[in-house]
């Protein structure tokens, strides 16, 4: 079985090239059966991976499955093998994209079926489908980056797969660009972890730098360039703007990708490489700030977003600043499992949200919806589950890997728990909010959207049925001591973080302690969920409109912290002066100027010239008579 | 031919190419300053045949024969240049009705 691994990113490959080649000949039944059909097999495939890999887990033993297909490249000592890599991480990775993959892709039958593009979007999942395979199965950082620069062409195509609308062909834009500072450090990082090691293959990489002193300059250098491309593809400070922005995609793509499985790129590169990030405890605590300074400002701006697929993109950034406050405070195995339960949760509230807007005519205003839950009811539990694993109420899947992420803050250092509390308090506000003004209440739109409303159909309910399934129990599969578990993942991803993990403070909080941490944030999340029940059911508070914010706070956040606004002055408009600078100077003065002064001096030199052509038959036997008599004095005189 | 020879050289040399130079210059000025295009073919015939005696002349005062067989060449050539140039004369008439030489300035810019 093992050694068909090339077959998981290969299959959804054909099905990108087939429904790519067919466009939008092929009958739509055809194209989504093929579409669903090869991220299917992937799962399957992916799900006997898994299983091959845990059996040997149960032995002890590591469970690494390693395929060599073929040398890619020799030059000098760089040696570069497309080789893929099965283990632990890799095999639950795979599960999630193929797994929520073809939840998604089902969803999208329906959900895209009224669509012009309908081969396009398919083909294009698909390829996304199989960049983000590649990304997790290579066994070196080439491989990884292979599909790290595929998924983010994916995103940009996605996001603007309606590129006849500007403004989200430039958000398309505006994340490729962001996605693309990132992979600049990425690149370097890949650069100097060959100058360092001589490889890229992870296997030689991590045992040559268990080797190095702890705290290393070098490493330093390559962990902080790693970290830069995770805020890149992970939406994190200061590169996080694209991610609310790439909502202009379709909603599945929303929740495929800008939720559940790329933008977690970042954080499984970090935990792949978590040996070069423990040795280096610098870039460990600039990752816990930035990502805790992220999921904050990302809730706060959730606060007051009115569109309800904005909401749910901040609280992805904010989620995922959580991730790397996580990763930073040495809990890798508590950020990836989050990575896991977001996946589910996330990926359902964006299709909650998708079936929301579906039935609503393409509205994505809050303001306009409201008391939908009797119109949507399959809808309104799925979603009513989704909210409450998000804002980590127990016993559902969101509770247990924020605690355990919290707890890990904790004890690193208090003034992180105090401010991750507060983000988990922002979230659970937002979230509620969000599914008081969307089901409960009157209903606010217009007449004809109020006829229009139904539930969606099978295709759509089943993945948001199955996502609320495994936001229920996705939890359970790491819980910790402190309540009667046995942290079945981290035991199941220990070879990962074996030669780290003497260099990270293991949980030594007591049991006390922790029932303490849990019961605040619960408990904080249960009163947000009722302060936000009292505002937007009892009292029908509805967010003011664009215009009116009402005080500085509020506008702050409405208005995004004005982040945009700040990068464009700083960045955008210089840029562009200094591209009109060197349009005007350089260009058109320095570079036309002297082409065409060229051509200016030989016209001129033959207007001048052509004066001796008279066209008088005497002046020229005279100029011939002149230059032999001349020709004549010098022979004469020079001898 | 002997007699010839010694004929030729009882004139001294310097006569002739005092001769021939008036000759040659005559001719110059008649192509410079005639506007009539036949007038000018005959004074390049008359610079031709001004070389042709200084050829003759030095082949005789220096016995090298070759002179004289460069004096055949140059006539032959001559007449065959005539019979060109006449055509082309022709030719220029029937377009202009004219032979004067300032009609010939079509390509002019």
């Amino acid at each position: 079985m093992s050694e068909l691994i090339w077959l998981i990113p290969l299959i959804p490959f054909i099905g990108f090239v087939v429904n790519g080649l067919m466009g939008n000949r092929a009958p739509k039944a055809i194209t989504a059966i093929i579409g669903c059909g090869v991220v299917l097999a992937s799962f399957v495939l992916s799900l006997f991976v898994y299983f091959e890999v845990a059996a040997a887990r149960e032995t002890g033993a590591s469970g690494e499955i390693y395929v060599h297909l073929f040398d890619w490249f020799t030059v000098g000592k760089l040696q570069v093998a497309l080789s893929f890599l099965a283990d632990p991480l890799s095999a639950i990775m795979l599960l999630i994209i193929t797994g929520v993959g073809f939840l998604i892709h089902l969803y999208s039958c329906s959900y895209m079926a009224g669509d012009a593009g309908f081969g396009k979007f398919f083909a294009y999942l698909n390829l996304f489908i199989f960049f983000m395979t590649i990304l997790v199965l290579g066994s070196n950082y080439l491989v990884m980056f292979i599909g790290w620069e595929g998924v983010g062409l994916c995103s940009y195509l996605l996001i603007g797969f309606w590129f006849k609308n500007a403004s989200y062909a430039s958000a398309a834009k505006k994340a490729f660009v962001m996605n693309r500072i990132g992979d600049l450090g990425f690149l370097i990082a890949m650069f100097f972890i060959l100058e360092t090691f001589g490889s890229l293959e992870y296997g030689t990489v991590f045992a040559e730098a268990t080797n190095m002193p702890m705290g290393s300059s070098t490493l330093l250098v390559i962990t902080l360039l790693l970290f830069v491309a995770a805020t890149g593809k992970s939406a994190q400070i200061p590169l996080f703007t694209w991610l609310p922005d790439a909502m202009a995609g379709p909603t599945p793509v929303s929740a495929l990708i800008h939720a559940a499985t790329m933008v977690t790129a970042g954080i499984y590169m970090v935990v792949r490489s978590n040996i070069l990030f423990t040795l280096s405890p610098v870039t460990m605590e600039v990752m816990a700030v930035v990502g805790l300074a992220t999921a904050l400002l990302a809730a706060f701006i959730a606060i007051t977003q009115t569109d309800i697929k904005k909401v749910l993109a901040y609280s992805t950034v904010s989620q995922l600043g959580y991730m790397f406050l996580g990763l930073g405070v040495g809990a890798f195995t508590g950020a990836f499992f989050h990575v896991l339960t977001h996946a589910f949760f996330k990926a359902l509230l964006f299709l909650g949200a998708g079936s929301v807007i579906h039935a609503m005519r393409d509205e994505q205003d809050m303001r306009q919806m409201g008391g939908l839950r009797k119109a949507l009811p399959i809808t309104f539990i799925t979603m009513f589950i989704g909210t409450i694993a998000i804002s980590g109420i127990p016993p559902f899947a969101g509770f247990f890997s924020k605690d355990e992420i919290l707890a890990h803050a904790f004890q690193h250092q208090p003034v992180l728990w105090v401010v991750g509390l507060l983000t988990a308090l922002c979230t659970a506000f937002y979230m509620f909010r969000l599914l008081y003004l969307t089901f409960f209440g009157r209903f606010r739109g217009t007449e004809t959207q109020k006829q229009h409303l139904h539930e969606s159909p099978w295709q759509m309910t089943l993945p948001l049925i199955v996502l609320a399934a495994l936001s229920v129990v996705g939890g359970f599969i790491n819980i910790p001591e402190a309540l009667g578990g046995h942290h079945s993942l981290a035991a199941f991803l220990a070879p990962i973080f074996e030669a780290g993990s003497m260099h990270v403070d293991a949980l030594t909080l007591s049991h006390s302690t922790e029932y303490l941490l849990m019961g605040v944030s619960a408990g904080g999340a249960l009163i947000m969920a009722f302060v936000a029940y009292n505002r937007y059911v009892r009292k029908e508070t509805r967010p003011t409109a664009d215009t009116d914010a009402s005080n500085g706070l509020h506008k702050l956040s409405y208005r995004k912290l004005y982040v945009d606004e700040f990068y464009d002055a700083l960045v955008v408009q210089p840029l562009k002066k200094l591209s009109v600078g060197f349009y005007k100077y350089v260009d058109r003065l320095g570079i036309d100027g002297f082409v065409n002064g060229i051509g200016n001096f030989f016209i001129g030199a033959g207007k001048g010239i052509r004066q001796w052509q008279s066209g008088y038959v005497g002046f020229y036997m005279m100029m011939m008579v002149v230059s032999v008599i001349a020709i004549l004095l010098y022979a004469v005189f020079s001898i | 031919m002997e007699n010839i020879v010694t004929q030729i050289q009882g004139v001294p040399l310097n006569h002739y190419l005092i001769f021939c130079s008036i000759m040659f210059a005559i001719g110059v000025t008649g192509v410079l300053i005639r506007r009539n295009v036949i007038i000018i073919m005959m004074s390049i015939e008359l610079m031709l045949n001004a070389v042709n005696l200084l050829l003759a002349a030095f082949s005789a005062y220096r016995g090298d024969p070759t002179g004289q067989v460069f004096v055949f060449f140059i006539m032959a050539l001559a007449a065959a240049e005539v019979a060109v140039g006449l055509a082309i004369i022709i030719m220029v008439y029937r377009n202009t009705k004219s032979v004067d030489i300032e009609s010939l300035s079509k390509l002019r810019w």
